[in-house]
């Protein structure tokens, strides 16, 4: 097998793209597939320190963090079109009601 | 007397000592609390049986004397106690201060008896019945007092009796305050007899504060046990107390030169000159030295200037007292001189005589003083009587000027409309120029012989003094009760009631045999204060002395027969305008206006003392106080330094200053956060970079660490 | 070079690429197209460690349900493009910085200490399979397996309360 630094590796990689993304875009549905990546990318160093360790363990982590994002996924997707409804716009920038 | 019969035993009532203070005290608080709703005979009665338990406990207690002629100290209870310092209430009883009880009780109590009648005049007469009640008030207050002044066994407690008696005096005083001359003369006359009296006031606290220093104590034993020791170290110590008591005594007993305060004070009604201003109040300067006898026969220059001092003012009042024509005012002046005799006696050593002559003045003064009340009122009643009369109105009302029932001079003829008041009027007089056999011959005697041996230069001035008080006394009898009356209310003149005249014929018993308390070879009343004053003088009885003045008194006596009722009568035929008022004028002359105004020493006292005080208080208060101290110091330098600093605090240092920090802190914290709430930017984006940059800084410190 | 170091560059390289695409898409449509493609990939790499059930999960959950989520959503709201200029402009090139920064330090750490974790064993048999992971999950994680069912039946409750129209 590959050395798990380069799973790792590539994990990171993947993980700043998403931040990137995050902090980029103005699209909110955008920035929620950017998070989707950085929890991929999570999943992705589970597994592999998964494999290092023989754990099953971090398979299930794995699994706990799919239900969950399969959880957040609905409800910010929710969120978005309940926003969308109000401000006609799905671009954060518009959201700033919390200007100080 | 008592002790002719003196035995070891006998009855001991010394414990009721305090009871010569207390019963006053009741009386006066039952006529001060519940008075207001008692007639004024029962007002009077309360304040006379209250003086009367007093004399009884005098009596009491002289009684206890006889057996235990010692006597004994009364402890009260402790007043003060500062350290080594202890003062206490308590009453000393022994023979000199229970002839003092004696003779304070006993006249006051015939005088509170006189009073009952007088006042009862007297508060209609002046329009303000009300003021009966505070009178009798006052006049117990007196008694108490006095009695603590007497009764003392410490200077301290001596000095509170001192001053109350001053108190009562002002009050009494100025008991008709809004009356006299332009409705203030009575208040004037109480505020100078208090003023006058602060000043021998002044002089006794001296010498109590010396007192202090040398003896660390205030009790007469203490004092007298350690004076020989004291006199020994440090003689200049007790002839300062002495001379200061000295002046304490000329202020309460009217020498020179504060006499000045007891004509004045007889502004107060009759009654209160003969209590206060006569018998007992004004003879507590001559207790007192008595008293301190002790301390003063260790001092001869000190004895030798009381004795100066009394002779002096003996002579002196005498003088006076022959060119007055206010009945009152001539007794004032006979007050002083006789004041005079009894501090000159007790200056040179003779106590006894001193006390002697203290005792059978206060019968004769105080009869005389009732007496010359009782005339007044006589006068007055017949100018009410002459007032109601439309006839004798109409007949007077040409006269014009105001009529004043005290001048002499509106007298005359009195002997035949009031007899009882003419005879004892006339023991009273007799007793005081000192003929034989009344009591003012044998103590005013006494004293003369004691001063022929002791005091040559003191001996001659009061021979001269008791020539003249014979003078002036024929002087007033003939006035007053011979001749024709010179005015219509002298001609309807009345007697007055017996509840005055009682008292002026026990007062008038008393003078006749006053003397027999210490007649010439007996000296039982030498004997008597022997127990107290161990160094007493024994005086002998001079024939020579004895001889000289009962015939200078003869001789004056005569002398104002024939000037007053022969050529006075003789004057009378004269038209009304050149017609001199007193015969003594024409001969004379300006000597006679000068004694009439009484050495001007009140004009004197007014441009030397009372006019530069005046003027310097009025220096402190407009120029040193107002302007220096109120318009200039306190004004410019402290309220306008205060306005300065307060403008600079506020304006400077906290305007400029604190509140400076304050709004720079404001406006700082503003600046700050306008710049911070940029960051609050309500993009979530950028919260998120920030986060990120917290990732990217705390991986890197991780690394780097 | 093994076979498999060749297949994970090359995936590795379409992973990148296909995240990349996602973030810089324009349309929304595109990138959430791209990102599927990443999941797949991320599946594939997951067949490689030895994780067939995960693989299997992430290619039903993921890139099946959630992305089919996604683009219904996308259709739904209309929001393929966003109008308007980007008003934190400065904000692009700061992000990639801090990115650079966090790769090169994830880099650095990754490189410099690689020796710390130890060599993949050989998988042991069924490591992976189903039977162990349903072991694993209903023995030792049955409690959190029951949670999660809650969390979800409150994100479904969620959900419909979010998206309900107020009146």
């Amino acid at each position: 097998m590959l050395p798990a630094t380069y799973y790792v590796g590539l994990s990171a990689i993947l993980f700043i793209i998403g931040v990137v993304g995050v902090i980029t875009r103005r699209n909110a549905i955008i920035i929620f597939m950017s998070i989707e990546l950085m929890l991929n990318s999570a999943n992705l160093a589970f597994v592999a320190f998964a494999r290092v360790h023989e754990a099953m363990s971090g398979q299930v982590f794995v699994f706990f963090v799919l239900a969950v994002a399969a959880a957040e996924v609905a409800v910010g997707l929710a969120l978005m079109v309940s926003i969308f409804h109000t401000k006609h716009s799905i671009d954060v920038d518009n959201i700033s009601s919390l200007k100080g | 007397m008592f002790l002719s019969e003196a035995a070891t035993g006998g009855p001991q009532f010394f414990y009721l000592a305090p009871w010569i203070v207390i019963f006053p005290a009741i009386g006066l608080l039952i006529n001060l609390i519940f008075g207001s709703r008692f007639s004024e005979k029962v007002i009077g009665a309360i304040a006379s049986t209250a003086s009367g338990l007093a004399f009884g406990v005098a009596v009491l207690l002289g009684v206890s004397l006889v057996g235990h002629p010692e006597g004994e100290i009364v402890s009260l209870i402790d007043w003060i106690t500062i350290g080594a310092l202890q003062v206490r209430w308590a009453f000393q009883v022994d023979t000199l201060s229970v002839v003092m009880m004696l003779v304070v009780s006993g006249v006051g109590t015939l005088i509170h008896i006189y009073s009952i009648g007088y006042m009862h005049e007297d508060v209609r007469h002046n329009g303000d019945p009300g003021r009966y009640r505070r009178f009798f008030i006052y006049l117990n207050l007196f008694i108490a007092m006095m009695m603590i002044l007497v009764g003392s066994n410490n200077y301290m407690m001596l000095f509170v009796g001192w001053e109350g008696v001053g108190l009562c005096s002002y009050l009494l005083i100025g008991f008709w305050y809004d009356k006299g001359k332009d409705g203030i003369g009575n208040a004037l006359a109480a505020k100078k007899a208090f003023i006058v009296n602060r000043v021998g006031d002044f002089g006794f606290l001296l010498a109590a504060f010396t007192m202090f220093w040398a003896f660390r104590t205030f009790d007469f034993q203490e004092v007298f046990a350690k004076a020989p020791e004291v006199a020994a170290a440090a003689p200049g110590m007790i002839l300062a107390i002495t001379l200061f008591m000295l002046l304490g005594v000329t202020g309460k007993s009217a020498q020179l030169p504060l006499y000045v305060w007891l004509p004045d004070a007889m502004a107060g009604p009759t009654p209160v000159s003969a209590l206060i201003h006569a018998a007992t109040m004004v003879t507590a300067g001559v207790y007192l030295v008595a008293r301190s006898a002790e301390l003063y026969v260790l001092v001869p220059q000190a004895q030798m200037w009381v004795s100066l001092v009394g002779g002096i003012t003996a002579l002196f009042a005498a003088t006076i007292a022959v060119a007055q024509f206010d009945i009152k005012k001539v007794l004032a002046y006979s007050t002083i001189s006789q004041l005079g005799f009894m501090v000159a006696a007790v200056g040179m050593g003779a106590f006894a005589a001193g006390m002697f002559h203290l005792v059978t003045h206060a019968f004769f003064k105080a009869l005389l003083f009732l007496s010359a009340g009782s005339v007044i009122q006589g006068v007055e009643r017949g100018e009410h009587h002459v007032d109601h009369d439309a006839k004798l109105h109409k007949l007077l009302k040409g006269s014009g000027h105001h009529f004043d029932p005290q001048d002499m001079r509106n007298m005359g003829g009195l002997r035949s409309r009031m007899k009882t008041t003419f005879v004892v009027y006339l023991i009273g007089a007799l007793a005081l120029a000192g003929i034989v056999p009344l009591a003012g011959f044998w103590s005013k005697d006494e004293i003369l012989a004691e001063a022929s041996l002791l005091n040559p230069t003191v001996y001659w001035l009061l021979t001269i003094a008791a020539f003249f008080t014979a003078f002036y006394m024929g002087r007033q009898i003939i006035m007053v009760f011979f001749g024709k009356p010179r005015s219509a209310p002298a001609e309807y003149a009345q007697e007055s009631p017996p509840v005055m005249t009682v008292p002026l014929m026990v007062l008038a018993a008393l003078s006749v045999l006053g003397g027999a308390l210490n007649l010439p070879g007996m000296h039982t009343f030498t004997g008597w204060l022997e127990h107290t004053l161990t160094f007493i003088h024994p005086g002998e009885f001079n024939l020579v002395v004895a001889g000289v003045s009962t015939g200078l008194a003869l001789l004056a006596i005569i002398l104002a027969w024939l000037l007053y009722s022969r050529r006075y009568q003789a004057l009378q035929a004269l038209p009304t305008a050149k017609r001199p008022d007193d015969p003594l004028r024409p001969i004379l002359g300006p000597i006679f206006t000068l004694l009439e105004n009484k050495y001007k020493v009140d004009e004197i006292y007014d441009a030397l003392i009372v006019k530069p005080y005046a003027a310097l208080s009025a220096f402190l208060a407009d120029v040193i106080d107002w302007k220096f101290w109120h318009d200039w110091f306190h004004d410019k330098i402290i309220a306008g330094g205060f306005q300065l600093l307060t403008r600079v605090l506020s304006v400077q240092v906290d305007l400029g200053f604190i509140d400076a920090i304050g709004n720079a802190l404001g406006k700082g914290t503003r600046a700050v956060a306008g710049r911070m709430s940029l960051l609050q930017s309500g993009y979530v984006r950028s919260y998120m970079l920030s986060v990120v940059v917290g990732l990217v800084l705390i991986v890197g410190f991780l690394l780097l660490r | 070079m093994t076979l498999e170091l060749i297949l994970f560059i090359i995936l590795a390289l379409v992973a990148v690429a296909a995240a990349l695409g996602m973030v810089l898409s324009r349309n929304t449509v595109y990138s959430a197209l791209f990102l599927i493609l990443n999941f797949v990939t991320v599946a594939v790499f997951y067949l490689m460690l030895n994780a067939a059930f995960l693989a299997m999960a992430q290619i039903t959950v993921y890139a099946g349900a959630i992305m089919v989520l996604f683009l219904f959503v996308i259709m739904l709201l209309g929001a393929e493009r966003i109008p308007g200029e980007d008003k934190l402009p400065w904000q692009k090139p700061l992000a990639v910085f801090l990115g650079f920064v966090l790769l090169v330090e994830t880099g650095y750490i990754l490189i410099s200490r690689s020796g710390i974790l130890p060599p993949a064993p050989t998988a042991g048999e069924g490591f992976g399979s189903p039977e162990a992971i349903g072991m694993v999950l209903f023995n030792q994680y049955l409690l959190p397996f029951e949670v999660t069912s809650i969390v979800l039946l409150v994100a479904m409750i969620g959900a419909v309360i979010l998206s309900r129209r107020v009146k």
